[in-house]
Formats: structure tokens, sequence, C-alpha cells
């Protein structure tokens, strides 16, 4: 039954519309390979149930000739995204036996097109981490490891579960969810694709709230069609989300194969930092190789404002962030430490809920919003944000898409920085700007470092330009031909 | 240290965060770091810059007036404090608040 499992999402498709085998069949080897990789630490929550019963359903529509696009298509749900009747904790100790009475529109949508869910996916706590080593129910482990070395790395975060899970076959695809880099900084540590539609495409409704205005959810998937099939399926105006754009989704995957002739691709002279691996300046140039052979027209762009945009996310997160986490406060939902004083109560509930990184986002963001520091740090931040913004948008005029690299580095070890919150906040340095400006990004796997490890590269798009950036992603994709796996220590 | 121990415990307050007496220096000082590392943004000229909360520019939607029959509706109270730690009657129950 393995041979199930190895298949794309578009091959699962394809076979099961064509009844080589059943959906039954393919959650089983699913649910039966997810049951092994316990090591990995991907899956929260595994729902044998729930996935027996809708692939029954599937290969009952499938039966009729009602097959729907994602019908009968096993998918990990990563535990950002409320889901009805099944506990939901955002990695979170605060939000303790959470059951949703509602479902998340991004999760309804892939179930009403006839996708299967395997279980909740593992996270950095309210999706606030790099290395997914905040999270309540422990770090989740990468597939990969160095060669010749059995030290465990990080999956990336916040979305680590996703990237492992579906780094290691444990399900199809996953939803996923990108503040900061969420999405792609994750993929790109695990050989997989990862992407970020525009701020607005995905409806933010039933997702555990972070940043408002930059969270996003997209899919994590083994390849650049499969991103294809899952957003579209993903996205989708919302009228519960006030900020869900209400403009059509177009067939993503019917472009894939349009190529890049044509196309100008700007190549950002400020993405090369200080102490970046040679590895990854080299697969950069590679990729710009990749492209401009595919027909594209390289550009060289400048965006001096990059530097700015970390300590700008680092003010309006936090910020959004304790706005958004002051509903935890032990009386609607989730724990609550007893208290005579209600003002103690609040206070011993947050600080036994919540971990050491939010608890510190929490006080930054509730800092730079206080009386005296809000124009200093918030409102000079707001302003900096409009700058980059323009910037990028002024540039995004002369081209199509931006390239750059994902990360600064590749997977790194578990505990390697969790001394150091900064080291850590770096890892988003690539792709932080897309968030900032609202712009999709994906990251697609593209070469193996000297410790066989996969980075990434990413491409940037305009606003609501999906299709561009999936073009774009497809060149790259079949020009690297990526094939690495890693190996099956974990079962 | 651009922030110092009292301003934290001050900070932890209004956050309603109690923050355990061996906690309060080591937040201190990361706290300074990254308000420290954050820094760098004064020396960005921002003079009539408009300070831009979110990349979506439309204006707000208005919805029909009418009650909606989903979850973003009424007449749910069992579904409101379904999760709720302590409730009676459709009520969350707190301490007492007033005397």
């Amino acid at each position: 039954m393995s041979k199930l499992t190895d298949l794309t999402l578009a091959g699962l498709r394809d076979g099961l519309g064509k009844k080589e085998f059943s959906a039954r069949e393919v959650t089983d080897a699913y649910l039966e390979r997810a049951g092994q990789a316990g090591p990995l630490n991907a899956f929260v929550r595994i729902t044998d149930d729930i996935a027996r019963k809708q692939a029954e359903d599937s290969d009952a529509r499938i039966a009729r000739g009602d097959a729907r696009p994602l019908e009968g298509i096993p998918l990990g749900i990563k535990d950002l995204f409320c889901t009805k009747g099944v506990t939901t904790q955002a990695g979170s100790h605060i939000l303790d036996g959470f059951t949703p009475t509602y479902e998340s529109t991004v999760s309804q949508n892939l179930f009403d097109d006839g996708a299967v869910m395997l279980g909740k996916l593992n996270l950095d706590e309210f999706a606030m981490g790099s290395s997914n080593e905040t999270s309540y129910f422990g770090p989740v482990v990468n597939p990969w490891r160095r060669e010749g070395d059995e030290a465990k790395l990080t999956p990336g975060g916040s979305s680590g579960g996703s990237s492992a899970a579906v780094s290691a076959h444990l399900c199809a695809a996953a939803t996923a969810t990108d503040t900061g880099g969420s999405i792609r900084q994750p993929a790109s540590v695990t050989g997989t694709v990862g992407i970020k539609p525009t701020y607005g495409r995905c409806s933010r409704w039933g997702i555990v709230a972070f940043a408002s205005s930059l969270d996003q959810a997209g899919p994590i998937t083994r390849d650049v069609r499969d991103a294809a099939i899952m957003l579209k399926s993903m996205a989708g105006h919302d009228a519960k989300d006030s900020t869900s754009i209400d403009c059509p989704v177009p067939d993503y995957e019917a472009v894939l194969d349009q190529g890049v002739k044509g196309l100008k691709i700007g190549v950002p002279k400020e993405y090369r930092i200080d102490g970046m691996p040679v590895e990854i300046e080299a697969l950069w140039q590679q990729g710009i190789e990749w492209l401009k052979d595919a027909g594209a027209e390289i550009v060289d762009v400048s965006l001096p404002m990059t530097k700015y945009a970390l300590p700008v996310y680092y003010i309006v997160a936090p910020a959004e962030a304790s706005s958004n986490l002051a509903r935890y406060d032990g009386v609607k939902y989730g724990l609550r430490v007893e208290d005579d004083n209600i003002h103690e109560m609040y206070s011993k509930t947050r600080a036994a809920g919540f971990g050491a990184e939010v608890q510190r986002r929490i006080l930054i963001g509730t800092y730079v919003l206080s009386a005296g520091y809000y124009d200093a740090y918030y409102i000079r931040a707001q302003k900096v944000r409009k700058k980059i913004f323009d910037e990028l948008m002024g540039v995004l005029n002369g081209v199509d898409l931006l390239l750059t690299p994902s990360t600064p580095s590749a997977a790194f070890g578990l505990g390697e920085k969790t001394a150091d919150p900064i080291s850590m906040y770096l890892n988003d340095i690539f792709t932080v700007t897309a968030n900032l400006a609202g712009l999709p990004g994906i990251s697609v796997p593209a070469g193996l470092d000297a410790q066989q490890l996969p980075l990434g590269l990413q491409l940037i798009g305009r606003p609501f330009d999906e299709e561009t950036v999936f073009r774009g992603a497809k060149a790259l994709e079949d020009a690297a031909g990526f094939s690495a796996r890693p190996g099956e220590w974990w079962s | 240290m651009s922030i110092d121990r009292d301003t934290v415990l001050k900070v932890a307050n209004l956050a309603r965060i109690r923050l355990a007496d061996d906690r309060v220096e080591p937040m201190t000082k990361e706290l300074s770091s990254i308000l420290d590392w954050i820094e760098q943004l004064q020396e960005v000229e921002v003079d009539g810059v408009e300070a831009m909360a979110s990349t979506v520019e439309v204006s707000l939607p208005m919805r029909d007036d009418v009650l909606a029959e989903d979850q973003t509706g009424g007449g749910r109270p069992e579904e409101v404090v379904a999760n709720a730690p302590k409730t009676e009657d459709h009520f969350f129950v707190v301490p007492k608040v007033v005397e």
C-alpha cells in the first residue's frame, strides 16, 4: 500500500477518477503511515473516524460519477484552522480542550470539494515562531537530516507540522498559514512547495488570529501543480471576512505550462545579505540562469527599504497579536486558573496558558501600543510599512515577478536558535516583505546543500496575480528537477 | 537597556500576564534587545507618509441589516457558551466583581 502514499495529489485525483484504487484504500494507507510517524510529532491529533467516513462518502460519490475537485484526497489541517467538533488548540495550552462549534471557511471549502481530513497538524504556539519549537505539544522534527548525522533538525515554522507531514508523505497536502513567512520558510527547509496567496485571497474566518493585517492561509504541497489545485479550492470570497476580496478565483492549474517566456523577473540586490551561505547565493544564481534559459528577461532591481521590513514586522505583528490574544481570559473558552479576584484570575490564567514566546510578543505589542510609545513605535512602523509597500509596488510596475532565496539558511538544529529571539526572527528576512505588502509569494525546492539538505527559491508577484507566480514556479520546478527524499528513519 | 524592570512589570500588568519573579529579569533583557533592534526604524524619514494599517484598499463592506442564518447570526446561546470553563443558564460565570 505504500505506493499510494507516493502519489502526488494530482496523481491520486487521476487514479481515483479512473477507479484504479478507492478513496478508502488511500485514506487507510495514509492513516497507517501517519500512525507510524510518531517521532516526527507532526500530528497533534489523528481523526481516523472522520477520515474513514469522508473517504467512504467520496467512494460513493465517485461510484455515481459525482466526484468533486478534491474527492477522496487525504489532507492534514494545521491546528490553527477551527474544525467543527474537533479540538483546536493553536499549539497553545490556553486553548485547552477548545472544541469549535463551527468550521473555518478554508477547511469547509476543502471539504465541500471532497477532501478528507486525516488530522490536525502541529505548529508554533499561535503561529508565533520559525522552528515549531514554541508549540505546547512539543517541537516537530524535520524528516530531513544532515548526511551522516542523526541530529534532529527543525521543519521550520510556524507551519512545521504541515511541512514535515507533506515532506514525509504523511498526507497528500496540508493547509498552512503565513504571517511573516510561516508557509514559505518551512516549505523551503523541507523540500516542499508553499504558497502564500495575496492578502484577501483566502478567508481568515475561523482561523485562530495572530496578526490580522498579515495572516493569510495557503497550502504546503509536494509540487507546484498540487499547490495550484489546493489553492483553487481554498480561495474565494467570504462575506464572513470583511478583508476577503470579491474577485474570481482563476484555474491556476490551467496556466502552469504557459512558461515564463517574455516575463520580466526582477532580482533585488538587497537580498544579498552578509553571512548568507555561498550555496544559497549559488542556487539563487542558478535560478536566474534557469529562468533566463526558459525565456524570461532578468532585471536587476533595488529595494533599499528591505532591511526595515523585519523591524516593522516586529512592531506591527506583536501589536496586532496583543490585541487579538486579549480574548484569552479564562472566561469564554479554554484554560482557567481560579482565583477569587477576577484580575488575578486573568493574570494567572494567561501566565499559565501562554508560552514564553507568546508572552514576549504580547508584552512587546502592549508596550508599543501603550500611551507615550504609540506614535514613536506603532505609527512610525505603519508609516515605514507604507514606504516598503510603495517601493515594492513601484518595482513590480516594471517587472512581473521577483526572484529571491526563500530562507537565509537550510534547516537548523532543534535548540540552536531558541536562546536568542532575534536570531530566530531573522529566518523570515526574505519572506516578511510579501506579508507587509500583501503580495503573493511561493517557495519552490530548488536544490540540496553540501549536507544534503533542501533549499528553496522564492518568487513574489503582483497582488492577485498568483497565475504568474505559478507559471514562474513551474518553470523553476521543471528546471530544478528536484526529486530528493528524506530517508525514512522515523518509522 | 531600553526598557527597565518597572516598565516591564507595568506592561505585564496591562497585558494581564503575571510574571513569575524569576522571569522578570530575563524578560527585561529579552524585551530590551528586541526594542534596541527595532530602534533602527528611527532613522527612516517618514514625514508626510501615511500610516498603513491594511493592504486591502477597499472600504469595509456593509452587510444587509438582517439576522444571519449562519454562525455569525443570533439564537445560538448553547454554542456560544459550549467551551466556557464555567457557565450557568447561557451566562459566563466569573468571580464576583461588584460588591
